[in-house]
């Protein structure tokens, strides 16, 4: 679960709940330690407590219990105004009446900082965006990226060493929002920031994290690399929600060493690793991932498991095939091969066989 | 398809205008399309706009238009006001003789017509005590022109009697039909018609008895064949006998040819009328220059009178000059409304601020319950809410009792909340807050409260935060609410009617004063395009400072 051992820890939640209306909590027992100059990324669906934690930590909303510490200091009673943490927000938040360069000389102006030094920070920080052309403008005469480039700017402005991001892609398209996904982890790095990025875009969390923080039910489910988050889900919560995931559910039979046996409710016996499943008799969901499968006899690796199968459809995707099968009496099995010149295109109604290795197949809670 | 994008192909390509499909220019063809649109848009508004230009824009047009009419001059008294144009109003004597003959003229027709007492009201605004002269020489002027005509009748019966008058001076076919017409059978009057060369022989008798043959004949509607003549007929008669056509009379072999030659020989012996002298008997304000200069300020069809009048200013020889200090009234009751709007205005925003802030802030059901009680006024009549405040404002009302009650205000001393400026600013405040919470709230629901976050995240303490951040962004709603309130609190009426007193009262409560009292429309409107003018010149001076474009009253 979460990790709370870090002694040089920046950003800490220790044991913080929140509740808005005293009767349920939104956030429940959140523990969390964050190094200096980690890009960690809150991940999880609308309603999971993301949003609360880092709303939290800037300061606009209070924890009902626990403790939030930045760099060993408890932060609880500090005003936002105080707490000298950037923010980017999702709608943006730049003032409109303002010009950009006035946007960035904003939080300049209200520490004080003298004139020529304040045109100077906020001229660096706008080429850092590439933004320098547009400081005369105002947030209205720009487009949705480049008004996120100028918040971003505004956020690093003033220098602050943590930075908060809620959603700040979200209502960009695809393609921007990749490019800026880009500039923002580029940027974190070069000024070594600490980032705490909220976000229900996995794709996003994957890219642009050094960790991500899987939200669920006002619980951390997952704190993880995004390999391992990937590659190695500690629940079949964690294992759906991040990335493409085939699920069979049955019973384990036995657990011997570093595999156990299911029993799978549509039939057939097969082996897999056993992360929270402790005895027999156990309900389990068993998750394979689809490009872990193959049907290709010859390049099934020694020792993989075999089940029957029927091909449903088959999607042609450019660089993947993306095939649906029936296995073990569910209809929603994927596979996903790679484009290959000598890779076989299934056609629906095929029956092949399918195979995995046991280590790719987690048996996890049910 | 194919052959429709090819046709976009070619256009693109040409030089000069582009072409729609069937080779029409593109900006017909669309024009063509949009006028249906347009078209049945306008069908839509057709029935309120019509509504709006008859019942609204048309009356308001025609009531200001009063504030510079004054056609009334002219038209009871043509000839005076043509014969005064020559007066030299600065010699300080009085004008000459045929300006008195020509005021003895226009004044008999009017007082015929019974229109002398409304032109005496009328420069009554001028020049007090116009409207009793006027009324006293109605009744004077008839013995005037009674001079000639008893000497007329004296030399011969023959001028008493209308018949003869006819005969004189009608032609021989309207005689003939005017003979056999009798009231009774209730065939129109057949109308009087000049006899062929009367207008030559006697022109100014002609003239008049025109005058008087239409009076009879379209406004009396008596048989014109049994009329004896007005006086002013025989002081003409006598004036063309003894003018510059008499020579002509003794050519003349018409009908009662001798009884004219018999006249003619006659007139030159009788008594005359000194009409500057008769008028003078009549009232001795006659014989003053003030009513003269009077008549000769507001003889033309247009006026500035009634606008000089509205801003405390008068006409004089040396041209407009201001009123001496204790008749100027108006330019302090404008000075007064304004001030007292702006109070109102700015007791509307830093009361009604803070109330749609919190209906901002608040979830959308608690929002809407609070709004009810916002709007509740708007339920109410107005003038019940009006003296809810005579009630608590005054001397012996609760505000008093409850201070004098708590001890803060000594019972000798109760504040004059009422019947004053207090007491309009207190009650209008209170009438309008609803037009300034109203825009500022929904200006307010559009500004997201991640603006005030970033802020405060950005470093900026709540104070800051608000003022460089939430502030500018209401402003547009302050603006809304502000020029609604101001230009409905300028024009108010009802209110400083009933609480303003005598110190309280807004130029509006003058200008209906003029209209229902004191009957004077022309001032009235005056007054109220200057009003129109000032509101009209804020919201210019508004536009320009603010901008009308940053006035939202919602999303």
């Amino acid at each position: 679960m979460a990790d709370t051992s870090a002694t040089n820890a920046f950003v800490e939640f220790e044991r913080v709940q929140k509740s808005y209306d005293g009767e349920n909590l939104v956030v429940k027992d959140l523990n969390l330690s964050m190094p200096k100059g980690e890009f960690l990324t809150m991940l999880g669906p609308s309603g999971s407590g993301k949003t609360t934690c880092l709303m939290m930590l800037a300061g606009f909303e209070t924890a009902t219990h626990g403790d939030i510490r930045l760099d060993g200091k408890s932060i609880n009673n500090i005003p936002p105004h105080k707490r000298g943490i950037g923010m980017v927000f999702q709608n943006y938040a730049l003032f409109p009446h303002m010009t950009v360069a006035e946007n960035l000389a904003f939080p300049l102006e209200v520490r004080k900082i003298g004139k020529s030094e304040r045109e100077e920070k906020v001229k660096i920080a706008l080429d850092r965006v590439q933004m320098g052309d547009f400081g005369g403008r105002r947030p209205a005469q720009l487009s949705g990226g480049q008004q996120q480039r100028v918040a971003l700017a505004r956020a690093l402005v003033f220098e602050p060493e943590l930075v908060l991001m809620d959603e700040p892609l979200g209502a960009l398209d695809k393609q921007l929002r990749e490019t800026l996904q880009f500039e923002i982890t580029h940027l974190a790095h070069e000024l070594g920031i600490t980032v705490v990025y909220v976000t229900h875009d996995q794709t996003e969390a994957l890219t642009m994290s050094d960790r991500v923080a899987v939200f669920e039910n006002g619980r951390i489910q997952q704190l993880a690399p995004p390999d391992l988050l990937y590659e190695e889900p500690e629940n079949s919560f964690v294992a759906q929600f991040i990335g493409e995931n085939n699920t069979l559910e049955g019973v384990v039979t036995e657990i011997k060493g570093g595999t156990c046996l299911v029993q799978l409710d549509g039939g057939g016996l097969i082996e897999a690793k056993p992360i929270n499943v402790t005895r027999a008799g156990e309900r389990t969901r068993v998750s394979i991932r689809p490009e872990r499968v193959e049907f290709n006899k010859d390049r099934m690796q020694e020792g993989a498991h075999t089940l029957k199968a029927e091909v449903l459809e088959f999607v042609y995707m450019g660089d993947i095939f993306r095939t649906r099968l029936r296995v073990a009496g569910t209809d929603n099995f994927i596979i996903k091969t790679r484009n290959a010149p000598d890779q076989v295109r299934l056609k629906p109604g095929q029956q092949i066989e399918i195979g995995w290795l046991a280590e790719d197949c987690r048996a996890l809670d049910a | 398809m194919s052959d429709t994008a090819d046709a976009t192909n070619d256009t693109s390509e040409q030089a000069g205008p582009v072409l729609a499909a069937d080779g029409t220019p593109l900006k017909r063809s669309l024009n063509r399309a949009l006028r249906r649109q347009k078209l049945s848009a306008l069908l839509l508004i057709a029935p309120l706009l019509i509504f709006i230009l008859v019942t609204f824009i048309a009356p308001i047009a025609d009531m200001l238009f009063r504030s510079v009419e004054n056609q009334i001059v002219q038209d009871t008294l043509p000839r005076t006001t043509q014969t005064l144009a020559e007066w030299d109003s600065e010699s300080g004597e009085t004008p000459g003789a045929p300006v008195y003959k020509a005021l003895y003229e226009d004044l008999f027709i009017a007082q015929e017509r019974k229109l002398h007492t409304r032109l005496g009201s009328r420069l009554n605004y001028e020049l007090t005590g116009a409207s009793s002269l006027f009324r006293k020489s109605g009744r004077g002027v008839d013995d005037i022109g009674e001079v000639y005509q008893d000497q007329f009748e004296d030399l011969n019966d023959f001028w008493k009697k209308g018949e003869n008058w006819n005969a004189l001076l009608g032609s021989d076919a309207w005689l003939t039909e005017i003979s056999g017409w009798k009231k009774s059978t209730g065939d129109v009057q057949p109308p009087f018609e000049m006899r062929e060369g009367m207008a030559e022989l006697l022109p100014e008798t002609a003239e008049y008895y025109a005058i008087f043959a239409d009076f009879v004949q379209n406004d009396d509607e008596d048989n014109l064949y049994k009329e004896d003549p007005w006086a002013l007929i025989y002081s003409a008669f006598y004036d063309d006998l003894t003018g510059p056509t008499a020579a002509q009379i003794a050519s003349y072999t018409g009908p009662a040819s001798a009884e004219l030659g018999e006249a003619a020989a006659a007139a030159p012996a009788f008594e005359t009328v000194d009409y500057k002298a008769a008028f003078s008997e009549i009232d001795k304000d006659w014989g003053k220059t003030p009513i003269w200069g009077t008549i000769r300020a507001y003889s033309p069809a247009l006026t500035n009178g009634y606008f000089l009048n509205a801003v405390d200013m008068q006409k004089s020889p040396d041209g407009p000059e201001f009123r001496p200090d204790n008749e100027r009234i108006y330019g302090t009751l404008f000075l007064r409304t304004l001030f007292m709007s702006i109070c109102i205005t700015v007791s509307c925003i830093l009361l009604g601020y803070p109330v749609a802030w919190i209906l901002a802030n608040l979830p959308a059901r608690t929002a809407n319950l609070l709004m009810i009680l916002v709007l509740l006024p708007f339920w109410t009549s107005l003038l019940v809410r009006t003296s809810a405040w005579k009630v608590m404002l005054q001397q012996q009302g609760v505000i008093n009792d409850t201070l004098v009650w708590l001890g803060i205000v000594a019972d000798d001393s109760r504040l004059a909340l009422i019947n004053n400026q207090t007491g309009t600013i207190i009650a209008m405040t209170h009438i309008l807050l609803p037009f300034m919470i109203l825009p500022l709230y929904s200006v307010m629901q559009t500004v997201p409260p991640s603006y005030l976050r970033a802020a405060k995240s950005l470093g900026a303490t709540n104070w800051t935060a608000f003022w460089r951040v939430y502030f500018p962004q209401s402003v547009p709603g302050i603006g809304a609410g502000s020029i609604l309130v101001f230009i409905l609190s300028i024009g108010y009426y009802i209110t400083p009617e009933i609480v303003g007193g005598t110190t309280g009262t807004f130029i509006s409560n003058r200008i209906a004063y003029h209209i229902s009292s004191s009957l004077n429309w022309g001032l009235a409107a005056a007054l109220g395009a200057i009003l129109l003018a000032v509101v009209l010149g804020l919201y210019w001076t508004y536009d320009k400072i603010v901008g009308i474009d940053n006035v939202k009253l919602g999303g």
